[in-house]
């Protein structure tokens, strides 16, 4: 029997989980030569800021084990070329779109999604993300997203600005201490839910020159190699909110899916969506494989939704 | 319309058929159905590494040495690899009817001239791969091709005896004097220019020879387009990493990816002047570029 899959993030329901992951889609017509995006639950883009932005110098990239190192620098076109040009594409193809947000102070957060609620194809966005998290910014490590305060800030600011009905994720980092004070604050200023994880912030040295690989010194770390984070991270966010320390907001989980039975991995540690990431860089069909995938293997644990198994590892522990 | 035809590329489990040494160099057939319908010269191909459960993600792309669209075993795409790290040592050691995914054809082609002109065809190292199949191309267009090839040593050219066969008239310089005129392919290059009158040239190779082939060809009054390389994690076109600045039509310099923009770009529009030693920083006139700070 098939399996429902969709799911729901506050007013909106999604056909199915898998999404991809920002920054690593581009803005959707690349991979749509690959597969058809509208068939993914949702399409997320790049993040955008208010200006447009050149990124950094080369090289951005490095092959880590089972990983990447990236220091791209939040390459793109500003919101308004987002909005004249990228939004009406995935809107054209009938794709749901998951914008990722960013600014380099908490008003160009607020701004950004201003211009964007605006804009004429505002109705295929099925929420936003707003990227408190990317290490690749001038200050380096030190996000947003590594301090309550400041998190709080920005969701609060950007929730102003976007109609009531419309979801909005806060996307956290794994650098911090402690990331369920860092999700509590972000659902007390109002994130309908919470993206985790971004990249962890790495650095790779050139053996040969003897000197730091990247352009841009230090980066992002993604892929298979940081799953067991982001695992970690879902469970102990979903524990504290099963604890009842805050709301319980749906999850969604990001970090080394590559395939279907990773996805099921974030899925039983509390997720409800999945996005794939670097694993499009291997394979530019992974999320639709991924979601084939997931689908078949649902099915094979015998359940009618797909939601029956979010956070199902919590109710599964065995305590001897 | 298939996706693929709509698309101009296509993902296929392709097949080697053969590989063999040339030199210092690897060159494999692969049976990649679809492909050579797709392909033209310049564009290249984004092969995975290490199997399906490999810890090495990232594509490996090179230039299309040639496609045929119908040959015993189906079509076939040829590449030319040096093995220098982990992922092209795996593809290195491929066999006869082991599989190996494929993304092609991906990037622009060499723009070709609509005029029978004499065009001067420039390779470094392996990078001579896709020339002798443009040089093809290029004569069945009525150009006379000329072709100058230049390696560090001998076993680093490639294709010379192709190219004799693919070529009007063939120049090979090494860095050592190992074979043909001892220097760079920028010694012997005005010569062929000023002999032929070539008001295009077509270059791929290193960084530091295309950046030498656009001076010596604008010195000439010759456009070259040069086919770049740059570090790729996906070749399609979403990860962002393989950009360089690069000018458009209107002067404006942007970050552009060399996957999709290029591999093939006017020499002249690259900003040579921001490479250094095997970094790439952003021009401050670039659109977009970091203000004090940085990115």
């Amino acid at each position: 029997m098939a399996v429902d899959m969709s799911v729901t993030f506050g007013t909106r329901t999604l056909p199915n989980p898998v999404m991809t992951a920002s920054g690593c889609a581009a803005n959707g017509r690349e991979l749509h030569r690959f597969f058809d995006v509208s068939k993914l639950g949702a399409f997320v883009t790049k993040t955008v800021m208010m200006d447009p932005r050149s990124g950094r110098g080369t090289p951005r990239m490095a092959e880590t084990a089972s990983g990447m190192l990236n220091s791209i620098g939040l390459q793109g076109p500003g919101i308004h070329a987002f909005v004249e040009q990228d939004l009406p594409w995935l809107k054209s193809v009938g794709a749901r779109v998951l914008v990722s947000i960013a600014g380099n102070t908490a008003g160009e957060f607020a701004d950004v999604a201003k211009v964007l609620v605006a804009s004429d194809a505002f109705d295929c966005v099925v929420g936003v993300e707003v990227n408190i998290s990317c290490p690749n910014v001038a200050n380096r490590g030190l996000v947003f997203a590594c301090d309550p305060l400041a998190s709080g800030k920005v969701i609060a600011l950007v929730r102003e600005q976007l109609p009531r009905d419309v979801p909005m994720f806060a996307k956290l980092t794994p650098d911090v201490t402690d990331i369920v004070s860092i999700a509590d604050a972000a659902v007390k200023s109002g994130a309908t839910g919470l993206t985790m994880i971004n990249t962890l912030l790495g650095m790779v040295i050139d053996t040969d020159r003897l000197r730091p690989h990247l352009g841009g010194i230090t980066g992002g770390l993604s892929g298979p190699s940081i799953r067991p984070v982001a695992v970690r991270a879902l469970w102990q966010v979903t524990a504290a909110m099963r604890e009842g320390r805050f709301q319980t907001v749906p999850l969604i989980g990001v970090g080394g899916v590559r395939t279907g039975r990773d996805a099921l991995e974030l899925i039983a540690a509390g997720a409800t969506g999945i996005q794939v990431g670097t694993a499009t860089f291997n394979d530019p069909n992974a999320p639709q494989r991924v979601l084939t995938e997931l689908e078949a293997l649902a099915d094979s644990h015998g359940v009618a939704r797909i939601t029956e198994l979010v956070g199902i590892a919590h109710d599964r522990m065995v305590i001897p | 319309m298939s996706r693929a035809e709509q698309s101009g590329v296509v993902q296929v489990q392709g097949e080697v058929i053969a590989t063999r040494r040339v030199g210092a160099y690897h060159h494999l057939t692969i049976v990649a159905p679809g492909v050579a319908e797709l392909a033209r010269p310049g564009q290249f191909a984004a092969l995975s590494v290490g199997g399906l459960t490999t810890g090495n993600l990232l594509r490996r792309s090179f230039s299309i040495h040639k496609v045929s669209p119908s040959g015993t075993y189906g079509g076939t795409l040829d590449l030319v690899i040096a093995a220098k790290g982990a992922g092209t040592e795996w593809l290195t050691s491929l066999r006869a009817h082991d599989a190996v995914d494929v993304v092609a054809p991906l990037g622009r082609a060499f723009p070709l001239p609509t005029e029978p002109v004499p065009c001067v065809l420039v390779g470094g190292g392996y990078g001579s791969a896709p020339l002798f199949w443009l040089a093809d191309v290029l004569r069945e267009r009525g150009c006379t091709v000329e072709m100058v090839l230049g390696a560090a040593s001998e076993d680093r050219l490639f294709g010379v005896v192709e190219a004799r066969r693919s070529a009007d008239g063939v120049t090979v310089t090494t860095d050592d004097g190992s074979a043909g005129v001892k220097g760079w392919v920028s010694d012997v290059l005005p010569e062929v220019f000023t002999r032929t009158g070539a008001p295009v040239a077509y270059a791929c190779g290193p960084m530091g020879m295309l950046q030498s082939v656009t001076r010596v060809a604008s010195e000439h009054g010759a456009v070259a387009q040069v086919a770049v390389e740059e570090a790729m994690a996906c070749g399609v076109g979403v990860c962002m990493t393989c950009v360089m600045p690069v000018r458009d039509k209107l002067g404006v310099t942007k970050m552009v990816r060399s996957c999709v923009e290029g591999p093939v770009f006017r020499g002249d529009r690259i900003r040579w002047e921001a490479f250094h030693d095997g970094v790439c920083g952003v021009p401050e006139d670039a659109v977009g570029a970091p203000k004090v700070g940085g990115h």
